[in-house]
């Protein structure tokens, strides 16, 4: 097989499939070897005269109610696989999938948070899908399903996970600059482990608990700044304050040490100085966006260095 | 003597003036077609190059050339200029405004100064569209789509782009404004609406799509505009807007303006199988019917774009069903085709090898589309390389395909001149080969979960991008050794007669290239178009 067999849909969306492309490719066949067999036996060198064929309303008639039966098929087995993906069972396991600029988090009813979708190995499983900014969509070709997260409309998927191991999770819809690189992973395991797995609740460490961060995140800062030093679109947030920097201004090099006046006017006018080797033009200001409170939260949070 | 064809044509004499500007201030209805024709030549050179641009990054994962934010940054451009400023315009502006008007046997447009005014309007727009690149904070970045909220969120120069798409669509609009009053009223006498050719029929189903729904986009694209510099909550959910607005008010036009492309490239093939297979088409009348159909159905069923935004499931399985019904109408065109050429005397010309690879490239392209069409299948292959492949293999391997039959069966007529068939054929081999290896194997990495629109991919895909690069390059080399064959030829190319593939269409009868005037006596017609003996 071309994909993985991994969910309680991929038989119904298969056949739909096998019976589509196996007319299609019946009468893609026909046709053309229709076409070339006419194309040599009426060749002009052959066939020097043509013959002036009457109308058949007979042949008409056929060639439009045929292909309607036809179609009729092919929407009744595209119909009958996908009714049950809208219904969900009632006492399937809810997890919330948030959708960001660019990543995954998934939230289990007891509070617990992944970048990882773990679940039970054939349970039913029901996601709420959840977008904090612009349309994203959670795809899981294994799967065969996928369903937009739009903010402000909540809307859900639900699959049984048919097979142990990992798979691939995609964002479909795009969503800027790092769309291609918002992916993440279904990962399916024994009930029991599942369980182990899921009470366990790491501590969040306590600058984690900060206002600030929460306003890092929500506003999906940490799509372009890693908190672990890894380069992304933007600078890493870490080790920031008090770090110094070589930046543009009207593209002249300075050297600038961060402190709460340079965050504050990164986030208003991220434009005006920019670090060297990253580029400008891909942040945009936030003046209409944070609060001025919102602001020092922030500064506040890059302040208080990291413990261990 | 034929010589003095193509000084008394319309190319020699036009306006009071001379030279270049003789053309720019012409409203006869062919050189307008030709300046549009030119235009849009260029474009698709532009718009090509940057899809070669992305296959190249694509060719391996990873980094290598251009950087994310210009990878989407082209895919916008090359989307916008391909949709935008190619092929909607295409057919309909260039070979229904040359050829139109004689097929009915008249002068002109019934508003030549409007045709010229939406030439300019379309030159407008475009120079607003490339403008959207330089100025401002970066290249837009949303996709030809536009969606809502990336798009009235996005620091990039968006409204640049979207006010280019709303000024386009005022040139759509009045070019299909013109045709149908130019086909209600300057009809040659005796030609009924059943005598009229299939060509015109096609354009005139196309000019009220044009007309109905291109203003839908351009209200929706002003909302765009409004959002972003008022603050105006539409579709921003911030603003209390609704995204999914956005998507219903885009795709009710866009999906109409899939058929503003592929209805008129359907006429061309239609004028070009009775002629070369000397016979009557088969089924004049289901054509008309199937054209106006298509054009009437198209215009409900723009929610099969939409299957997993959250739409109710009533509303999902209503969608596909009418997807389903607007298939068929296609088909039966595909059978009255094929049987067109049933016993008939068949004269294997470039034009008819450009018409069978835009038969195969059509089917392939509407079979894949009844996957899309259908829910189940849909759910998996949405936003994948699968409709990539699909809406290439329609667009381009139909509407682009039947374009260049349309070129190589008018040349004669347009330039009064012959191409060198071989090397017509020759690039007709390359395209359609070139075609088939860089988009079939999108139809396959789309089924392994390939999302579309991604500017890096997991190595498992990587196979399927590297055939695509190859495939891009032999297209190119095809379409270089067509344009070189057509440009040398419409300057030094034999002589062509008046009617060298024995058409039976109102052009046929008058001088290649034909006179300013088209015809000296307008004809009256008494039979249908296509009375081969
Ligand atoms: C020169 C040959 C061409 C090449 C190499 C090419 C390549 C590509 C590539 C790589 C993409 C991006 C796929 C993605 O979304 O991940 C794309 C998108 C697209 N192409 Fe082409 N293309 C070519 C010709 C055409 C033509 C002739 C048309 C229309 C007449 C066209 C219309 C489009 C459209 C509408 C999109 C979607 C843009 C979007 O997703 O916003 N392309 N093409
Ligand atoms: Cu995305
Ligand atoms: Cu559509």
């Amino acid at each position: 097989m071309l994909l993985q067999v991994a969910s309680n849909f991929v038989e119904g969306v298969d056949k739909a499939f096998f019976v589509i492309m196996g007319i299609g490719v019946f009468f893609l066949v026909g046709l053309t070897t229709l076409m070339l067999v006419f194309v040599f036996k009426y060749n002009k060198k052959k066939h020097p005269v043509a013959l002036q064929i009457k109308e058949k309303t007979y042949l008409e008639v056929i060639w439009t109610v045929i292909p309607l039966i036809i179609v009729g098929f092919m929407f009744y087995y595209g119909y009958v696989a996908f009714m049950p993906m809208r219904e969900a069972p009632k006492d399937a396991l809810q997890i919330t999938a948030v959708g960001k600029m660019w990543e995954w988090n998934f939230i289990y009813a007891n509070g617990k948070e992944s970048k990882k979708l773990v679940v039970p190995f054939n349970k039913a499983v029901n996601l709420k899908l959840v977008s904090l900014d612009v349309v994203h969509s959670l795809y899981i070709p294994a799967y065969r399903i996928k369903e937009d997260v739009v903010k402000g409309e909540p809307d859900f998927m639900w699959f049984i996970p048919s097979q142990k191991g990992r798979f691939d999770i995609f964002c479909a819809e795009y969503c800027g600059l790092r769309h291609s690189y918002m992916s993440s992973e279904v990962e399916v395991i024994d009930e029991a482990k599942f369980n182990l797995w899921l009470s366990i609740i790491e501590k969040k460490s306590n600058k984690e608990e900060f206002p600030g961060f929460l306003v890092l995140k929500n506003n999906a800062c940490t799509g372009c700044h890693s908190l672990d030093g890894s380069r992304l679109v933007g600078p890493s947030f870490k080790g920031l304050y008090g770090r110094d920097e070589v930046v543009l201004t009207n593209d002249a090099e300075r050297n600038q040490k961060v402190d709460d006046a340079y965050i504050k006017n990164s986030i208003l006018n991220p434009d005006a100085d920019v670090v060297k080797g990253f580029n400008k033009g891909l942040m945009k200001s936030y003046q209409t966006v944070l609060k001025e409170e919102e602001i020092q939260q922030i500064i506040e949070y890059f302040k208080t260095p990291d413990e261990k | 003597m034929e010589i003095s064809a193509i000084e008394n044509s319309y190319l020699k004499h036009g306006t009071k003036y001379k030279g270049i500007l003789g053309w720019l201030t012409s409203t006869d209805h062919k050189r307008i077609g030709l300046m549009y024709m030119y235009a849009i030549m260029i474009f698709f050179l532009v718009g090509g190059l940057l899809g070669g641009l992305m296959r190249l990054e694509l060719f391996r994962p990873g980094q290598d050339y251009i950087t994310a934010q210009t990878y989407n940054a082209v895919f916008t451009v090359h989307g916008v200029i391909m949709i935008f400023l190619v092929v909607i315009p295409g057919l309909a502006a260039v070979f229904g405004n040359i050829l139109m008007p004689i097929m009915i046997g008249a002068r002109d447009v019934a508003f030549p100064k409007l045709n010229l005014f939406s030439f300019y309007i379309y030159i407008f727009g475009a120079i607003l569209a490339i403008s959207s690149q330089f100025l401002g904070k970066g290249a837009p970045d949303t996709g030809w789509t536009f969606y809502a909220p990336y798009s009235t969120d996005t620091n990039t120069n968006v409204v640049a782009a979207v006010l280019a798409a709303f000024v386009l669509g005022f040139s759509s609009i009045l070019t299909g404004l013109n045709f149908i009053v130019t086909i209600h009223r300057m009809r040659a006498p005796g030609m009924t609406w059943f005598k009229m050719p299939l060509f015109p029929w096609s354009l005139y189903a196309t000019a009220w799509i044009q007309l109905l729904a291109t203003p839908i986009v351009g209200i929706t694209l002003l909302m765009i505009i409004a959002e972003r510099w008022f603050k105006i909550g539409f579709f921003d959910p911030n603003l209390g807007g609704d995204p999914i607005l956005f998507q219903h008010l885009f795709w009710i036009y866009s999906h109409p303006a899939v058929y503003i492309m592929i209805l008129p490239a359907m006429g061309v093939i239609t004028e070009i199988i009775p002629t070369f297979s000397q016979k009557r088409v088969f089924g004049y009348k289901a054509i008309v019917f199937s054209s106006v159909a298509i054009a009437a159905v198209g215009y409900l069923v723009w929610g099969h774009h939409m299957y997993t935004a959250g739409m109710s499931v009533t509303a999902r399985w209503f969608f596909s069903l009418l997807t389903f019904i607007v298939a068929v109408p296609s088909a039966i065109k595909v059978f009255n085709w094929i049987s067109t050429m049933y016993k008939g005397s068949i004269n294997l010309q470039p034009p008819f090898f450009f018409t069978m690879a835009f038969i195969f490239n059509f089917m392939i392209g509407g079979l894949t589309g009844l996957v899309l069409g259908s829910l189940a299948t849909d759910i998996h292959v949405h936003d994948t390389a699968f409709v990539v492949a699909h809406f290439h293999y329609i667009i381009f391997g139909g509407m682009g395909f039947a374009f260049l039959a349309a070129i190589h069966y008018w040349f004669p007529k347009i330039y009064g001149r012959m191409y060198n068939n071989k090397l017509a054929n020759t690039s007709c081999a390359l395209i359609f080969g070139g075609f088939t290896l860089l988009y079939f194997p999108q139809f396959i990495i789309g089924l392994q979960g390939m999302p579309r629109r991604y500017f890096d991919y997991l190595p498992k895909y990587e196979w399927g991008q590297v055939f695509s690069f190859f495939g891009a390059i032999v297209l190119g080399i095809g379409i270089l050794i067509m344009l070189i064959n057509l440009f040398k030829s419409a300057r030094k190319g034999k002589i062509a007669s008046s009617n060298p593939w024995g058409g039976k269409t109102l052009e046929w009868t008058i001088a290649s290239p034909p006179t300013v005037e088209n015809f000296e006596e307008i004809p009256i017609i008494t039979e249908g178009p296509y009375e081969y003996k």
